[in-house]
Parts: structure tokens; sequence; C-alpha cells
């Protein structure tokens, strides 16, 4: 629990609460103080003002009807219920009239204001009030030596005072309280959450990528911070998979060629006697091994793609320019085959992206319609680009034997090839390679056929829908 | 392309200087006077190139790392550099850079076990002619050092390229073989351009497919072989000599004669 408390008390929310409190206190102890200050002065200038007044008229009185007369009037006004106090003292100090019982000795020695508040006892103070009366007062020297005091006692300020520090010391206990209250909750609160946190990346870290960290949902700085965090692990396990299956399609997928190529040039070792025997084998083997080649750099082309736009140089790209040129430069091949190559191409559409990486694209979906819609009468393959204000979309259609739509996710994957296509050359990465392209330009490829209501021939067609205003 | 060579008004029919077409007969004739340094760390490759471009009738110098590399390539007058990418001490593209900062313009081609998205653009960018990745077959690199060595001999200015009684005319885009004119479309001209320009040598598939159509990418099927041999027979079907030949496992040549 102490431990839970240090660590709470190292969060970065409690030290800043705390940081909070301290100068709300100093703000409340220091305003406080000010006003208090500011009233007990206003005070103290009126009971200065009453006592002057007063010194005022009894001085007149004296000058009129002199000392006995300044008695009387001392008498009278003593008696007045809420007086202020009064004393006039002989030389030697003794009281001879007002209504002050006692005093702290040595006030009526200088004249003028008492420099502090001093202590009285009054004529009539109840005896058990054992509180002691502070008052302010002014001397005045009288002939003979005699002295006459005028003050008035200060008890009133005195208890505001007292009242206000009291308020203060009261809401700064309450304000701690509270504090330690809403840094108990709200601290426990971002540490456990910092923990669940914690505890997800430790998983993540020993290897467990498929893991996430938890999102409350409030959309607080938690959330989000997870939710950036998440996305980042999304994009991590996504080229982490990336890689894997690289790894995974050497293992399977080139060792296969590589063994076919090594027995092949030990059987030509083993068994061939002639030259032209050699030279048919080192022949078949070099063959072999430009397919490989082709095959790796396919891989490698591909996951250079799928790792991100970091790769590719982006730029404005004149696709119908583009969509032209390779349909023109599959044209011959596609004749050849017996096919005929027609295009649609709406003019003057562009896109942002990488020219290199669009025109092999193309050129792989084109390809593979020349391959698989070859056979059979009237083949015709439609290269068309098509586009509005958003996207743009470039599609190549053919009305060949087509793809069963449970296998069209299929033959997007690497390496997978229908049974059908094992015959015709190729490396199974070309629609692959598509499907990396219309990702890195933040577009989709869409397989669908081209017409459903021929069972015979449904044809196939590839969309590679891009945004036409392109991303960067 | 678009050098205008006052030799036009003289006509294209005649003027000695236009034969250079089709000299060179055979490989080693060709490449006699031809240098190059090879700078490659890995002594097995070394070897096997050193031995196959001296076969093909070159001078060669090697270097197996980027120091002694720059340092042959600045005090030699070599023909052509072939520059591996990542050697010890200092990497290929550096070499190039270096040398073209001091004025050096020796055409140089980038060998790369890297892959051919960007780096070609980087490579093409720090100063190299030519790019090529790894895993490579040598009758594609001996086609293009052998271009990248004749480039500096090559007449840009030439305004008609001719090849036996084949010539094309660079101003009017005509083609006409032995005084006829064969109508081509603006691919097949620009096809028979490039072959035409480099008439004697051996020109690769992929080599036509970045300089005819601007890709770098392997087409995988025979595209290129289809448009050649759509071209040929334009050229050549009425004729009795044949002039585009197909070099068996590198690619095509235009030649006169045997």
């Amino acid at each position: 629990m102490w431990g839970r408390f240090r660590a709470m008390l190292g969060t970065t929310a409690v030290r800043l609460s705390a940081l909070y409190l301290a100068l709300f206190a100093i703000c409340a102890v220091a305003l406080v103080f000010y006003v208090t200050a500011i009233s007990e002065g206003l005070l103290r200038s009126q009971t200065e003002t009453a006592i002057h007044s007063e010194l005022r008229e009894i001085s007149r009185i004296y000058q009129v009807r002199g000392m006995a007369g300044l008695v009387r009037a001392i008498e009278r006004r003593s008696r007045q219920p809420g007086a202020n106090l009064y004393i006039i003292a002989a030389a030697q100090g003794q009281i001879i009239a007002g209504n002050v019982a006692s005093l702290q000795p040595g006030v009526l020695d200088d004249e003028g204001w008492t420099t502090a508040p001093f202590i009285y006892e009054r004529y009539g103070d109840p005896e058990e009030d054992e509180e002691a009366h502070r008052a302010m007062a002014r001397i005045v020297a009288l002939p003979n030596g005699m002295r006459l005091l005028v003050g008035r006692d200060i008890g009133e300020p005195e208890k505001f005072r007292g009242l206000v520090r009291q308020a203060l010391a009261m809401a700064l206990a309450i304000m701690f309280v509270g504090a330690l209250a809403i840094w108990f909750f709200v601290g426990r609160r971002a540490l456990r959450r910092i923990d669940h946190m914690s505890q997800a990346s430790r998983k993540i870290l020993a290897g467990d990528l498929s893991q996430r960290l938890p999102e409350g949902g409030s959309g607080d700085e938690f959330d989000r911070m997870s939710r950036s965090l998440n996305t980042l692990l999304g994009r991590i396990e996504r080229l982490n998979e990336g890689l894997r299956q690289v790894s995974d399609n050497i293992a399977h997928d080139l060792k296969t060629p590589l063994t076919r190529l090594r027995n092949r040039a030990e059987a030509a070792l083993v068994s061939t006697e002639d030259a032209e025997g050699y030279r048919h084998a080192l022949e078949e083997t070099i063959a072999e091994s430009d397919q490989l080649i082709r095959t790796f750099n396919a891989l490698l082309m591909i996951s250079r793609v799928e790792a991100g736009s970091s790769v590719a140089e982006m730029g404005e790209v004149d696709l119908s320019g583009l969509a032209a040129d390779a349909a023109e430069l599959y044209e011959p091949v596609a004749e050849e085959a017996g096919v005929v190559l027609s295009q649609e191409i709406a003019p003057a559409i562009t896109v942002q992206g990488n020219r290199e990486l669009l025109a092999q694209a193309l050129a792989n979906m084109i390809d593979n319609a020349v391959k698989y819609a070859g056979d059979g009468e009237n083949s015709r393959i439609t290269v068309r680009l098509e586009g509005d204000k958003r996207t743009a979309r470039l599609s190549v259609a053919d009305n060949g034997p087509g793809i069963p739509e449970d296998r069209r996710e299929d033959v997007i994957k690497r390496f997978v090839r229908l049974d059908e296509s094992r015959t015709k050359p190729g490396t199974g990465l070309g629609l692959s390679l598509v499907q990396a392209v219309a990702d890195l330009h933040g577009g989709t490829l869409v397989l669908a056929a081209t017409d459903d209501s021929d069972a015979e021939r449904p044809g196939l067609r590839a969309t590679l829908e891009l945004p036409a205003g392109g991303t960067k | 392309m678009s050098t205008y060579a006052p030799s036009r008004t003289t006509g294209p029919a005649g003027q000695p200087e236009m034969a250079q077409a089709c000299e060179g007969a055979g490989n080693a004739a060709k490449t006699d006077a031809m240098k190059i340094l090879i700078i490659e760390d890995d002594l097995e490759t070394a070897s096997y190139l050193l031995k196959a471009f001296r076969e093909a009738g070159m001078t060669v110098d090697h270097a197996s790392d980027g120091d002694s590399g720059y340092f042959l390539a600045s005090e030699n007058d070599y023909d052509v550099l072939v520059v591996d990418r990542m050697l010890p001490k200092r990497d290929g593209l550096s070499i190039v850079s270096g040398l073209r900062a001091s004025g050096d313009d020796t055409p140089a081609l980038i060998l790369s076990a890297l892959g051919q998205v960007d780096d070609r653009v980087t490579g093409l960018r720090a100063g190299g002619d030519d790019y090529l990745s790894k895993p490579y077959a040598f009758s594609e690199l001996l086609a293009r050092v052998e271009i990248l060595g004749r480039r500096k001999s090559v007449r840009e200015a030439d305004t008609v390229y001719r090849v036996g009684d084949l010539e094309l005319d660079r101003l009017s885009h005509e083609v006409k073989r032995a005084g006829k004119v064969i109508p081509l479309q603006p691919r097949e001209y620009r096809l028979l351009e490039y072959l035409m320009k480099n008439a004697g040598q051996v020109v690769t598939r992929t080599m036509l497919l970045e300089h005819v159509w601007d890709y770098h990418f392997d087409p995988q099927t025979n595209v290129i072989d289809v448009h050649i041999s759509r071209l040929r027979s334009k050229i050549e079907k009425d004729f009795d000599a044949p002039l585009l030949r197909t070099v068996r496992g590198a690619g095509y040549m235009m030649k006169a004669g045997d």
C-alpha cells in the first residue's frame, strides 16, 4: 500500500495537482492577509477619527467650563451605553474620573497616540470575564501634570481577524483533504491504466504482436495514446507478417526450383557424355536460374512496395498515357496469342503515384489476361480507364474462363496459382504485386466476373481503383 | 533528339562519315580499344567478370575496395567504370559522385543487389549512367558496357542513321530501304531508331524496354520479341539481306552483311 502510494506520488498527475494545490493555497493565504490588513487599517482609521473628534469636543468643554466641567462631562459620557474609554488621571497616575478600572501600566506616560493596543479593565465588566480587553487611545496632557485619555476598544476588529484566520485554516484543511481524496482516486485510476498498458506492452515485447493496448473508449489522453500505439502495432504486425510470408515463400517456393536446378546439373554431370548434351543441360540451367531470379525480384519488389511509400517516389502520373502505352506494348503479344486487345481510355486522368509501379501493375494485369483468356474463339481483352473527381478506375477485362468467386481472394496471395494455370509460365506473384501497388496508392484491387450471364466464359475483370486526387 | 544538324541540306546520300553505322565486324574487333575498370569486392565475381570482359576483347582493371577504386578511376583514363554499389571503405555511389564532382565524366554503370524501385533513381542521381541490379546475365552487362563505352563516339548530331541499304532520317522521321519508303508506327520508329543508333552493338530486351518505352521492370513475357518481329517483318519482308539479327541469349543487333 505504501509502495503504491509512493508510486502514485511519483505520477505526473499527482505532482501537477500538488503543485496546483500549493499555488492555490499560497494565493488564498495572501488574499486573506491582504483583506484583513486593509480592513484593519480601515477600522483603525475610523477609531482614530472618532477619538479625535471626541477629544475636540472634550477640549472645548474644558476651555469653557474648566476642570470641574471636564470631569462632569467625562463622568456623564462614561455612563452612556457602549461608551468609549475615558480616564482623567492625576500627576501620580491615580485615576480621578472615567470608566476604566485598571490598565496596563505605563500607558499614560507618553502623550499622543498609544503605539500599541493596551490591556485595560472597565468598571462593570463581569468578574468571570477572563478575556483581556484591548484598546487604543490618545493621551492628552492637562495642566498640573494631569492626563486625559480617550480611547476605544478594538476587540471587534481583533475578533474579526481571528474569525478570518479560522475560516482560512478551515478552508485550507478542507482543500487539503479534498485534494488528497482526488489524488487517491485519480492517481490510482491513472496508475491502474498505466499498469494495464505496461502489462500489454510486456506481452507484445515477449513476441505476441497480436496483442493490443487496452482502450477505454472515453477518448482521453490514455485512449488516444493507446489508439496511436495500436495503429503503430498494427502496421508493425502487418510488416512482420509480410516478412514472415516472404521467408515462408522462400522456403517453399524457391527451394523447389532450386532443387530442380541442382538435380538437373547433377544428372547432366552423371549421365551426359557429349558436348551437345552439356550445352543443352547448361542452357536449361540458365533458363531455370533466370526464372528463379525473376521470382526472387518479384518477391523483393512486393515486400518493398508493401513496406510503404518511403521506398517509392510519388508524383503526378498521367494514367491515361500510361494505360495507352501499356495497351500498345501488349497489343502485339495479345494478337500473337489470338486475342483482340482493345482500349477504352478516357483522356487526361491523372493520379498521384509512382509511374513505374503503376505501369508494372497494369502490365501484370494485361499479362494475366493474355495468358488466361487466350484460348478460345473471339477472345478479347479490354483495357479501360475511366474516372470521376474522386476515383480513377483502371480495368483489364477478358472473356476467358474467369476465376470462381470463392477463389478470387486466393489468387491475390503470393504463389497461389489455380490448378488450371499451373502449366502456364509465371511466378504466381503477378496479382500480389498489383495488390501491393494498389495498397501503396491508397486504392484497391477488385476482381469480378465480366459477364455473369455466360456460364461458360464469365471472364474476369481486374480493376485497380485509385484515388484521383492521389495520396502522398 | 532535338539536335538540328546543318548537314541536312547536303542530303542523306553518300556522306562518308555516315557510313560508320555498319562498322565493326565481330565483338573482338569492335571492342579493341575499350578499357574498363571493375570495382567489385567479391573476388569470385570479379575474376569471373575480368575473364569474361577480356574474352570480349576489352582491357580490364580491377579494384577490390572503394578507396583504391576511386584512386584508379581518377588516375587513369577508362572508357567505362563498372561499380558495385556496396563496397568496403567507400561505397559505389560516393565514388561516382566524387568523380563527377571533380569533373570526370567517364561513363559509369552501377551494379547493385538492392531492389529496383527507387535505388535506380538514386544511382542515376549520384551520377551513374546506367544501373543494373544483381543478379544479372553477363550478356546484359556486356551489352550495356559496350554501349556506354561507345557513347562518346556516337554522333548524336547525325541526322541520318544507316545500316546497309536501310536509312532512317531523324528529322523527317522517314525510313527507307533501298530508296523505298517503309511506313512505321511511331513506336516502331523509335525502336528502329534506338537499334540503328546502336548499330553493331548488342541491344538487350530490357534496354529496349528502358529506352523505347521508358519502363524499368521485367516484362516477364516476350512483349519485346513480338514488337521486334513486327518491325522485322516491315523492314525485311521484301528484301533478301537480314539486318535485324537475334543474338541468342542476349538480345538484338542491327548489322548489315556478314
